[in-house]
């Protein structure tokens, strides 16, 4: 890369990315939804992250006499579960493995996606038949078999089931972001941009990326919910989570056969998956209405 | 290139090398041919979108090109600008072959383009601040000193920098946004400036003010403007010269007042006859020129009017026609009824070289 466009490089974040985040940061802010959303999903990763510090039942002690307490009972204000372990203490402390499973193969699937997606879309030509036939080769599974295959393969354990997340999810976003950057590609604004003489690196910074972060983004926090999901079914097989460790999926999974018992402790953990990923959706409705600051 | 340079606060112009007498740009054989995908196993197919223009720009004048829809005009300015291979042809900035004596990095300080498009042409998550320092920016030049020539240029284009200059495209009209796009044009220096539709996509009124806003800017910079339309008043109000171009070839070009007043070829005769008449009185009653320009994928042999054309004769299906000297005073046309001995029966007599082109309609 020349001397010149590093320099770009280095003095372009103070201008564009502070102007538009910022306005973005605003509109965000003024959206009520957005908030109360943001306000949840704050509470839920702060206990699940304080939570040998809340003073909670031991998550993993049970009690054969006290199993299956319904919702309210003393010292267990969220009942017992099949185990008798308290509720409270299993789903704050669940949190931690759920929202890491959830989270981490978007984040991660997103971060490479997005790279690939906006490479094929922008060099286009022989580069994107690579990278999208190579990605088309993923789809030709369906996702949950791919998941279980290459979990299977890489044996069970937390880390390779985000790992066989993170492949799952990557052609999608690929995808997603390959259509986006392809359209945004043909605006005359990025012609313009190679009539001044910029790079391509520095095209695809300052004009790409921005036109095409807010629709990869939303498509991915919706991913988050599927992910929680997926594994949860990845544990059930023993290929996740295993018991006794406390994770929202695995005690859905465990649960089940209470449904008729005690239908309302059994449904705690789908509420939380529920809340949380209905939470990511709002908020990504909410952010990508915000980033498109042309209302 | 690994050593850093410090950031610059002002861009130097590219230098005038030739002096007034060599052309600022000069277009030799400029083609490009699209290929189309045919049936399969089908012989693959070319459009032939710009067929061996030449033509040159000298310091200082306005050379318009006009045609109909698909005629190639747009392909030739992207062409020029280098936002697409071409197949052939030769560019040469001021002396200088583009790609040999003179990197394209330089070209685009030298030349820059404002598209028809005002909207689609300005990133709708930059600040119209941020748009016109981003060229500058990209040349080296520190953020400070990029937004201080922004601010300065938006000045220059009638917009108040403090009114307009945190502004976003969407939040500003038609014509604001091309004076933004001019701006952001100006703002690496360039001596050449193509306006690719520039200002037809404006209500009448902007149009003209942004017409004269590209005339003082033309006298305020020392520009040289290829002006690309299709609107006929609109090019011989701006133009000193013009270029007549019909499916990817030029079939005439000269001073725009002997075009205007002497067409030479029938297509630009017709092109002419088309202009709708302010009055009412003078309505066009029968169209000058019938059916749709013909395939490009597949020119007609020879002159690639003569199927449209009223007074073609046996001889236009044959060879095409080459571009002909007319007067003694640059204006040319590419047909047999111009070129004097050329055995079309409304052609001059051979040797007649200063004789008035044919009376036609």
């Amino acid at each position: 890369m020349s001397a010149i466009t590093e320099l770009a490089l280095q003095a372009a974040p103070a201008g564009p990315a502070r102007g538009y985040w910022a306005t973005v940061g605003r509109r965000v802010v003024r959206d009520k939804v957005s908030i109360a959303c943001a306000v949840i999903l704050l509470a839920i990763f702060l206990s699940a992250l304080l939570a040998p510090w809340l003073g909670l039942a031991d998550p993993y002690h049970g009690s054969m006499i006290r199993r299956l307490k319904p919702i309210g009972t003393t010292n267990y204000p969220l009942g017992t579960d099949e185990l008798g372990r308290d509720m409270l203490a299993r789903l704050i402390y669940g949190g931690r493995l759920s929202l890491l499973i959830g989270i981490l193969p978007v984040i991660l699937a997103f971060m490479i996606g997005t790279s690939l997606g906006l490479i094929a879309g922008y060099v286009g030509g022989k580069v994107n038949t690579a990278i999208m036939r190579t990605i088309d080769v993923f789809y030709a599974f369906p996702s949950v078999l791919l998941a279980i295959a290459i979990s299977g393969a890489l044996g069970a354990g937390i880390t390779n089931s985000i790992v066989s997340l993170t492949v799952v999810f990557m052609p999608q976003i690929t995808r997603v972001a390959e259509s986006v950057t392809t359209g945004v590609r043909n605006m005359d604004f990025v012609e313009a941009a190679r009539a001044s003489g910029a790079d391509a690196f520095t095209i695809m910074r300052v004009h790409m990326l921005g036109n095409v972060l807010g629709p990869i983004f939303v498509y991915a926090t919706g991913l988050i919910s599927v992910s929680m999901i997926l594994a949860a079914g990845l544990s059930f097989l023993g290929l996740g989570t295993k018991p006794p460790e406390p994770e929202w999926g695995l005690m859905l999974n465990t649960l089940r056969t209470a449904i008729y018992v005690n239908p309302w402790v059994a449904a705690l953990p789908g509420a939380m998956i529920f809340a949380v990923s209905i939470c990511f959706n709002l908020l990504s409705d909410g952010m990508r209405s915000a980033m498109d600051i042309r209302n | 290139m690994s050593e850093i340079i410090e950031p610059i606060d002002k861009l130097e112009p590219i230098e005038d090398i030739g002096g007034v007498a060599q052309p600022l740009l000069r277009v030799d054989g400029l083609t490009k041919h699209f290929p189309v995908r045919g049936a399969w196993f089908g012989a693959a197919k070319t459009v032939r979108a710009v067929d061996d223009v030449s033509f040159s720009i000298a310091k200082g004048e306005t050379v318009g090109i006009v045609g109909e829809s698909g005629c190639g005009k747009s392909t030739t300015a992207r062409l020029l600008m280098h936002l697409m291979p071409r197949n052939a042809g030769d560019i040469i900035y001021d002396g200088r072959q583009v790609g040999r004596e003179l990197s394209l990095r330089e070209l685009r300080r030298g030349m820059q383009m404002v598209f028809q498009d005002s909207y689609a042409s300005l990133n709708p998550r930059l600040t119209i601040e941020e748009s016109i320092a981003f060229g500058p920016k990209v040349h080296g030049m520190a953020d400070a000193a990029s937004r201080h020539l922004a601010r300065e240029l938006l000045g220059k284009v009638g917009l108040r920098p403090e009114n307009f200059a945190n502004r976003y495209p969407h939040e500003i009209s038609g014509g604001q946004r091309q004076r933004v796009n001019i701006a952001r044009a100006l703002a690496l220096s360039p001596r050449l400036v193509i306006l690719d539709e520039a200002v037809s996509a404006l209500d009448k009124s902007v149009e003209a003010q942004v017409l004269n806003l590209l005339v003082d800017l033309k006298r305020e910079f020392g520009l040289t403007y290829l002006f690309i339309s299709h609107d006929l008043n609109v090019v011989r109000y701006i133009s000193d010269r013009v270029l007549v171009m019909y499916l990817g070839e030029v079939v005439e070009l000269g001073p725009v007042d002997s075009v205007w007043d002497q067409p030479a070829h029938p297509y630009t005769q017709a092109l002419l006859a088309a202009m709708p008449s302010s009055d009412p009185d003078n309505r066009t009653q029968v169209p000058p020129i019938s059916g749709d320009p013909p395939n490009p994928i597949d020119p007609p042999a020879g002159c690639r009017f003569h199927t449209r054309c009223p007074f073609a004769e046996p001889l236009c299906g044959g060879a095409t026609p080459k571009l002909t000297e007319l007067d003694g005073l640059g204006h040319q046309a590419a047909c047999y009824m111009a070129i004097p001995g050329s055995g079309h029966s409304r052609a001059p007599a051979a040797r007649d070289l200063h004789s008035e082109a044919p009376a036609l309609s």
